[in-house]
């Protein structure tokens, strides 16, 4: 009873308590639990217009209790790049991004919470980024709330000029809602708000008035909102088809749209695949233009800036197979490939005059052991 | 009416709707749901490396499952 309350009252109370324990156990009702014990090794190509990255990456996840988790990843570039921003005003370079990143999961009743940080260095840029997510289930576990915030801290640096520094703050919001419709059919629906702030341009990239190169100047601030729906839908006997839509709007007046679908089956026991096609397109920002005819504060003749389209043909094919020692639950083996076709609209190739056009080949060996 | 008892009133409402509002997907019928093929992101370092190509070659970004880092090639 409240001090100083009459009998009343305190039904009320205990009334209110009961209902707001039963309002709980409704809501909160469901196991999570914690990522997958497993590592992964992985070798990593793309090839597309004149540039080529290769590398290895790691994965590791372990718990270390019934409630506690950690994560460590290792993630390289190696880096020749001769694309046509750098063949068209400067040198052919090679250079090497290597990422560290380290995690930790608690898991509390029906709520998962996440924190990570990556670290990535290359010769004129480094990122450090701090992660925070979190999750609950609800519902009896039909929905899953998540929302998470980042914040990240990178160096502009200019591998020709010792005595360039920048800096780019960037901090990240996330909301997302995974709903279960049926036995068989799983939607989302996520949206994030990114604000970064400070030198966004590249300092080696010129914009062209009259086909004369003058140096690109950016906005030093920009935000940007997406959201995204995703279905997931398990077809009997053992298949499943995604879709996913995305639509991205910023302050410098791009909008872009992402739309995808693929299909994933079992062929037989061991093998499992996948196919998958993406469609991209985007207009270009307020400040892009393929030859300015005058001067202006902002300027960007960056291809990523530009109205472009972009088509993904690929796939993935999953070999299962179960390994010794004893500890090890599990092992696959896979391979995937990425076919991306870029189709610029008013970004001209300066060496034949044409709106420029590139493939790349995208492709991904890598070996994921449970334990 | 006092605000604690609208608030108490609330509360049992929200209790009888939180009754209404049963699960309809009981979760010895999720096993579908529960296939690595269901997943949102079933290998994420493949789909973190998947996801680093478009974000570099892109303007849109955000509201995707992986997270990455670094600014790549120009």
């Amino acid at each position: 009873m409240p001090p100083g309350g009459s009998g009343r009252p305190s039904c009320l109370y205990h009334a209110g308590a009961i209902s707001l324990l039963m309002c709980l156990h409704a809501v909160l009702s469901h196991a999570t639990v914690l990522p997958d014990e497993r590592a992964d090794g992985m070798y990593h190509y793309y090839d597309g217009g004149g540039v080529r990255v290769t590398g290895p990456a790691l994965l590791v996840r372990k718990n270390l209790t019934d409630t506690v988790a950690v994560s460590g990843s290792y993630y390289a570039d190696t880096v020749s790049c001769a694309s046509i921003d750098v063949v068209t005003t400067a040198s052919p370079f090679k250079e090497k991004r290597t990422e560290y990143g380290a995690g930790v999961d608690y898991l509390h009743i029906d709520s998962l919470m996440s924190l990570s940080v990556t670290k990535s260095d290359e010769s004129d840029y480094t990122a450090d980024t701090l992660s925070m997510n979190y999750s609950q289930d609800v519902f009896g576990g039909m929905t899953t709330i998540s929302m998470g915030y980042s914040r990240g801290k990178d160096t502009v640096l200019e591998n020709n000029d010792p005595t360039f520094s920048d800096y780019v703050n960037r901090y990240q919001y996330r909301l997302g809602v995974s709903q279960i419709l049926t036995p068989t059919l799983r939607v989302n629906l996520d949206y994030e708000a990114i604000t970064d702030e400070g030198y966004l341009n590249s300092p080696y990239r010129s914009a062209r008035i009259y086909g004369a190169a003058v140096p690109e100047q950016y906005p030093r601030t920009r935000d940007s909102q997406a959201v995204a729906f995703r279905a997931f839908q398990y077809l009997l006997p053992d298949s499943s088809i995604r879709f996913e839509y995305r639509y991205f709007w910023d302050t410098w007046d791009i909008g872009a749209n992402t739309a995808e679908i693929s299909y994933s089956t079992y062929i037989g026991k061991p093998w499992l695949a996948e196919l998958r096609y993406r469609y991209y397109s985007q207009n270009n920002a307020s400040f892009y233009s393929d030859n300015f005819t005058q001067s202006q504060n902002y300027m960007a003749r960056d291809k990523e800036l530009s109205t472009f389209k972009s088509h993904t043909i690929g796939g993935k094919l999953t070999y299962t197979f179960q390994t010794h020692p004893s500890f090890v639950t599990k092992s696959t083996l896979n391979v995937g490939y990425d076919h991306i076709m870029f189709k610029y609209d008013d970004f001209t190739d300066v060496r034949t005059q044409e709106p420029y056009s590139f493939d790349a080949n995208v492709a991904r060996l890598f070996l994921s052991v449970w334990f | 009416m006092k605000p604690a008892k609208i608030t108490l009133m609330l509360l049992f409402l929200c209790s009888l709707s939180g009754c209404a509002i049963e699960p309809w997907v009981m979760p010895y019928e999720r096993e579908h749901l529960a296939d690595p093929i269901m997943s949102s992101s079933r290998d994420p370092i493949a789909d973190r490396h998947r996801q680093h190509v478009f974000d570099t070659r892109e303007a849109a970004r955000g509201a995707v499952i992986s997270e990455g880092g670094g600014c790549g090639c120009n």
